[in-house]
């Protein structure tokens, strides 16, 4: 065996190599990849100043037909694009908010874990003070405090997930970091950071992955909860929450005007669980073949 | 035994300490004068100065903070800016409302996902499994304001079957709680079918079996009783979920407890309500999550065990 192979048995090549296997992690894989495809080209498919967000009282309430698949809402605008917007706000704020408030946590996670102690009890009563608090009214009483723009709103979804991060990292490095190769590290002069980054975290990758999927799953679940409440994203802003809060009053006649909105979170939301589940069941341990 | 319960008790002042602190610092640290938006935009500089003074905003938010700390262990967390009641009584017309919900929505949880759970596990693929396993996935990724609407859409508007929301009849609580409890059934579902999964393999089970127990003791007496440790120790993390969703739930069915008061009250920016009513619920679902606590290390040996409290 050379080296050049070892290296591509890497945890990610063999997460990868196994998540592959997995039917329903797969099936998540290819509805998000939609998801962020069409977010990303929504620019190619509709004017955003022209159809998005311009009032066109003469064309509104609109049933599905083929000019607007998903029909138009009380405002003359087209459904489907503004779906195909609120796109765009969901996943930047799922992503952004697990990349910052992940990477605070899994921070704090790896400290609290190495230093142990005094240092270790302070971070977890954080995370046990975070956790008593439901992570809704946490980003209610942020949002309403500082206000609505887009990133209040990642902040107060993000930080009720932050203890998960703390525990899901701080567990996982406890598991590796008496192994006898940290030992090993130490021993040849590494660095703490070094040892921490390079070679303690990169062996909790798997949980921490499992983790963040959930995690973005939740995050969007929870932002769209806030616009319903009318927290979220200031309209004219296409958002999946807000859409439904505004078609409710009509939906006796047009229930298309809370149908559609509704499936585009539910829809996110499932390819994301059926990632996270793939995950778990690729990186599960008694699974290993 | 009431060594550990003490214990315990100490150990949940400095977390709600924590939260009061989290919540009040958030809400003061704010920007924007308080007195200012209680007053109007067009009130005079003279009354502004007034409202200041007598609330209390021309302090400093730690003086503040403490003041309001030393108040609220004397059971004043102050006054509604809008109304004349106090945050407290407010809360304790509207908490029982929210912990009805909340009961009716773990029934529901309950009675849907322990059968689906067990018979899930023992007829691993099955159509059954399969079946139970789809309903789970799509419990959890339904948000629940998608399901409250559809449900009024469909049971209120269509059919006129339950009313869309208030709480004037005693099945006024049906759509509500199928609402608020469908992801917590949903999760626990699965974990009821993944606990059993684990417990159904081990040796003791193949004893039972052995021994010529009929299946259904084998099942309901042996094996459930250990698969139901995990789910029984998440019990407190599904309460806080639900205390949580109901702030949603009882928006959509505009049902009177402490989640549509705190919703009201940040839309008339009445923070002291909001900081009273989140604190007061935190307290409360720390309550019940220490009771919890304390029944099953009563009922758990193994727990009671490594409390070293055998004895009691």
């Amino acid at each position: 065996m050379n080296f050049k192979n070892a290296e591509n048995r890497s945890q990610v090549y063999e997460t990868w190599r196994r998540l592959k296997k997995s039917r329903t992690a797969v099936i998540g894989l290819i509805l998000i990849f939609i998801l962020v495809t069409v977010a990303i080209i929504a620019p190619l498919l509709y004017d955003y100043n022209n159809d998005i967000i311009k009032q066109n009282i003469k064309e509104r309430m609109q049933k599905p037909s083929l000019a607007h698949p998903f029909g138009t809402d009380e405002f003359g605008r087209d459904i489907l694009g503004r779906i195909i917007y609120g796109a765009r706000i969901s996943l930047i704020i799922g992503v952004t908010s697990c990349l910052l408030c992940g990477s605070i946590g899994i921070i704090l996670g790896v400290v609290a874990a190495y230093y142990g102690g005094m240092i270790e009890n302070v971070i977890m009563r954080f995370s046990d003070i975070l956790m008593a608090i439901p992570s809704i009214l946490l980003a209610i009483v942020i949002v309403a405090a500082f206000g609505v723009n887009l990133f209040n709103i990642i902040i107060a979804v993000g930080v009720a997930t932050i203890p998960q991060y703390i525990r899901i990292t701080r567990a996982s490095v406890l598991t590796v970091i008496n192994q006898e190769y940290i030992e090993a590290a130490h021993s040849i002069g590494a660095k703490t950071p070094r040892i921490l980054f390079r070679h303690i975290l990169t062996n909790c990758f798997a949980p921490i992955m499992v983790q963040a999927t959930l995690r973005i799953a939740t995050v969007i679940a929870e932002a769209a909860s806030l616009s319903f409440l009318g927290l979220g994203v200031p309209a004219p802003t296409p958002e999946w929450g807000a859409m439904l809060a505004g078609g409710r009053a009509y939906m006796r006649e047009y229930p298309h005007l809370v149908l559609f909105p509704g499936l585009a979170i539910a829809f996110t939301i499932l390819s994301l669980n059926l990632i996270g589940d793939g995950l778990r069941d690729a990186l599960d341990p008694k699974l290993k073949k | 035994m009431l060594k550990y319960i003490m214990k315990r008790i100490l150990m949940l002042l400095p977390v709600l300490i924590g939260v009061s602190f989290i919540v009040f610092f958030i809400v003061n640290l704010a920007p924007g004068d308080p007195a200012r938006i209680i007053a109007g935009v067009e009130t005079d500089e003279e009354t502004v100065e007034r409202i200041r003074e007598d609330l209390g905003f021309n302090k400093t938010v730690v003086e503040r903070y403490g003041i309001y700390m030393w108040k609220a262990l004397q059971g004043d967390l102050g006054t509604s800016y809008y109304s004349n009641k106090t945050v407290i009584e407010a809360f304790m017309e509207r908490i029982p409302n929210t912990l009805l919900l909340g009961f009716w929505s773990v029934v529901f949880g309950l009675i849907i996902s322990m059968p689906v759970g067990i018979i899930s596990a023992i007829k691993q693929y099955s159509i059954f499994d399969n079946l139970g396993m789809v309903l789970a996935l799509t419990g959890i990724s339904i948000p629940s304001f998608w399901l409250g609407i559809l449900a009024i859409l469909l049971f209120s508007l269509k059919l006129q079957l339950l009313p869309s929301g208030g709480n004037e009849f005693w099945y006024s609580v049906i759509l509500p709680s199928i609402t608020n409890g469908t992801q917590m059934m949903a999760l626990m579902t699965r974990m009821t079918r993944s606990s059993m999964l684990e417990v159904i393999r081990q040796d003791y089970i193949m004893t039972a079996r052995a021994k010529g127990l009929d299946e259904k003791t084998v099942v309901l007496k042996h094996a459930l009783r250990n698969a139901l440790i995990p789910v029984v120790t998440t019990a407190g993390n599904f309460l806080i979920m639900m205390i949580g969703s109901a702030v949603v739930t009882e928006t959509i069915f505009s049902w009177p407890g402490v989640g549509r008061l705190i919703v009201e009250s940040i839309s008339k920016r009445d923070l002291n309500m909001v900081v009273g009513c989140v604190i007061l619920i935190t307290f409360i679902i720390s309550i019940i999550n220490l009771v919890i606590d304390l029944i099953y290390v009563l009922i758990d040996p193994k727990i009671r065990s490594s409390y070293g409290i055998m004895k009691g």
